[in-house]
């Protein structure tokens, strides 16, 4: 006479949904991995509840557009590879476009109602969309691209977290 | 030599309900004791019968109910004052956890007996909660926190922790276990050490009293600390273990009702130990819960429960040394039944998330021991602990999920 385990038919969610082959190459060989020491603009962003951690550097031109992108540090698969995912993504592109690119991204990740064009605009990055799956591991793949927001924004003294991304949702819903 | 007790597991193991879930469709097997234990059809029934046919609140009233919870209570604080061999029921004061325990201590001992300049020391693999009061302690007062290290297996340089000690040092406090290694500090030692040297020694027992049998009079500690629902009792009550003419003189915790001995506008007087540190309506439920957690650990014996989990540690860490590309974090020649672990190119978070899909509940991440971590050079561990009711099969299960992990990540 035991008790319905709550869990126990919930669907098998697919492994090879969140470690695509895109993700898991990217985490293996993360592109612009290191520092830039004419970096315009810096963020240093961090889980504080798994530690990861990462620092993203910008060079932008008087026009506002992305010339140079570098991220370094360290954490899970899926925030590495969102990381490298996302320098590859932001080079060439305004702040603007960057800004937009991010908020696709981000509501892609965080909000159920994600539109086609939220997932039209993101490109590559759709292939973060099996994260949403998995509701623990959105902040990895949300981490960077919080610094990245901050960078733009001029950084603020301390590491911005991904604490922020609970406030994030309640403004969504 | 005492003879130990034959280990049922198939009847212990039906003991706990909820070993015989499943998750993600898998048999859960549950390899997260030391985050906490599950819990045994002793503590969930005595709490149920509890909360339906005797309920009342403690301490005040003059009926027949309330009496009866406040003897219950009361008889729990005797039983763990016996558990730990404590010389007084009086020493026992029930607070929610460990980390209660320690803040109690930082803030009605430390910040009465301590003055600017007194030195704290901890180890290197302090649980956060065995440091942070201790450093907003140190800024309040300005007092200095010293560090001892542990060698490359994780175990307490003891010269070098003596080294440390001086007339300065006022106060020590050390994790019995470590919760991210598994090592097993020398507490009896470090506490002769400190005592020599003047101070007062807290250990934080939260690791230690669901592995070992813990005397704290054997040990001589000051303070001894426990949470109750890593013994295998239920959350939101713990244990501060403190000696008595060291309770008579510390300043009440928080403040409020039970505490105190009269109150009036003009002047309040506070209620002797254990009282004088439980302000306001206790977790009682949780404490019966506690006790009847603490009475099934002794029916199955602390001999028994060692044995068993060192066996499962042996085969633990036989089987996963065997796994290439896997490297152990914490290889002390006295360890509690824990393995941590990394695993090469693949980070502990991208572990985890691959064993709960084979129904494993691991822990992954720096495990609130960020200074331990940092000692051993990574940033996270997946950590696999065990407790008497795991069985071989699942450390089977286990090895198979680290190498499906490989599979997705190679």
């Amino acid at each position: 006479m035991s008790a319905p385990n709550p869990f126990e038919n919930s669907a098998p969610v697919k492994l090879d949904e969140l470690y695509q082959e895109v993700i898991l190459d990217h985490n293996r060989k993360p592109r612009h991995f290191g520092k830039l020491d004419d970096a315009t603009a810096y963020a240093h962003g961090v889980n504080p509840l798994c530690g990861d951690d990462f620092e993203v550097y910008l060079v932008l031109d008087a026009g506002g557009t992305v010339r140079k992108v570098a991220f370094q540090g360290q954490g899970c698969a899926i925030s590495k590879a969102s990381a490298s995912l996302m320098t590859d993504a932001v080079e060439g592109r305004t702040v603007k476009e960057v800004s937009d690119l991010k908020d696709h991204f981000i509501h892609l990740l965080i909000d159920a109602t994600a539109s086609p064009e939220h997932r039209e605009g993101v490109g590559k990055l759709k292939f973060f969309e099996g994260v949403k799956n998995f509701p623990v591991r959105v902040k990895c793949a949300t981490l960077a691209w919080r610094a990245l927001e901050e960078a733009l924004k001029g950084g603020k003294t301390g590491p911005v977290s991904t604490e922020d991304d609970a406030e994030r949702k309640r403004e969504l819903s | 030599m005492k003879a130990v007790p034959a280990f049922d597991i198939a009847k212990v193991r039906a003991d706990f309900p909820i070993l015989s879930a499943r998750m993600n469709g898998r048999p859960l097997v549950y390899l997260d004791n030391a985050a906490t234990a599950q819990k045994p059809l002793a503590v969930i029934e005595r709490m149920d019968r509890f909360l339906r046919t005797e309920y009342a609140n403690v301490h005040r009233g003059i009926y027949t109910f309330s009496q009866e919870a406040t003897r219950e209570c009361e008889r729990v604080r005797g039983l763990v004052a016996r558990f730990l061999n404590a010389a007084d029921p009086s020493e026992i004061i029930f607070v929610r956890g460990a980390t209660e325990a320690i803040n109690l201590v930082a803030a009605s001992y430390g910040r009465k007996a301590l003055k600017t300049g007194d030195e704290i020391v901890v180890t290197e693999i302090e649980h956060h909660s065995n440091i942070v009061p201790w450093q907003r302690l140190c800024e309040e007062k300005g007092l200095v926190l010293k560090v001892a290290p542990v060698n490359d297996r994780g175990e307490l340089d003891l010269e070098a922790f003596g080294r440390l000690l001086s007339a300065r040092t006022y106060l020590v406090a050390v994790t019995q276990v470590s919760n991210a290694l598994g090592s097993v500090l020398p507490v009896e030692e470090i506490t002769k050490l400190a005592h020599h040297a003047g101070a007062a020694v807290l250990v934080d027992g939260a690791q230690g009293a669901p592995h070992l049998p813990t005397d704290v009079r054997a040990l001589d500690c000051d303070f001894y600390c426990f949470s109750g629902h890593k013994v295998y009792g239920p959350t939101g009550v713990g244990v501060l273990y403190g000696k008595r003419r060291l309770l008579d003189a510390m300043d009440p915790y928080q403040s409020g009702g039970d505490m105190i001995e009269s109150v009036s506008f003009e002047r309040t007087t506070y209620a002797k130990p254990p009282a004088k540190f439980e302000a306001g309506t206790p977790a009682f439920v949780e404490i019966i819960g506690l006790g009847a957690a603490i009475e099934y650990l002794q029916g199955i014996g602390f001999d028994a429960i060692r044995e068993r989990e060192d066996e499962l540690l042996k085969i633990a860490t036989e089987r996963l040394s065997k796994i290439k590309g896997l490297r152990i974090i914490g290889t002390a020649a006295e360890k509690a039944s824990l393995v941590s672990f990394v695993l090469d190119g693949v980070h502990p978070h991208d572990v985890g998330t691959v064993l709960n899909e084979e129904g494993i509940a691991v822990r992954a991440g720096h495990h609130c021991a960020q200074p331990t971590m940092k000692r051993f050079g990574v940033p996270a561990t997946t950590r696999a602990s065990f407790a008497f009711y795991n069985a071989p099969e699942e450390i089977e299960v286990l090895a198979h999920g680290i190498e499906k992990v490989f599979g997705i990540f190679r």
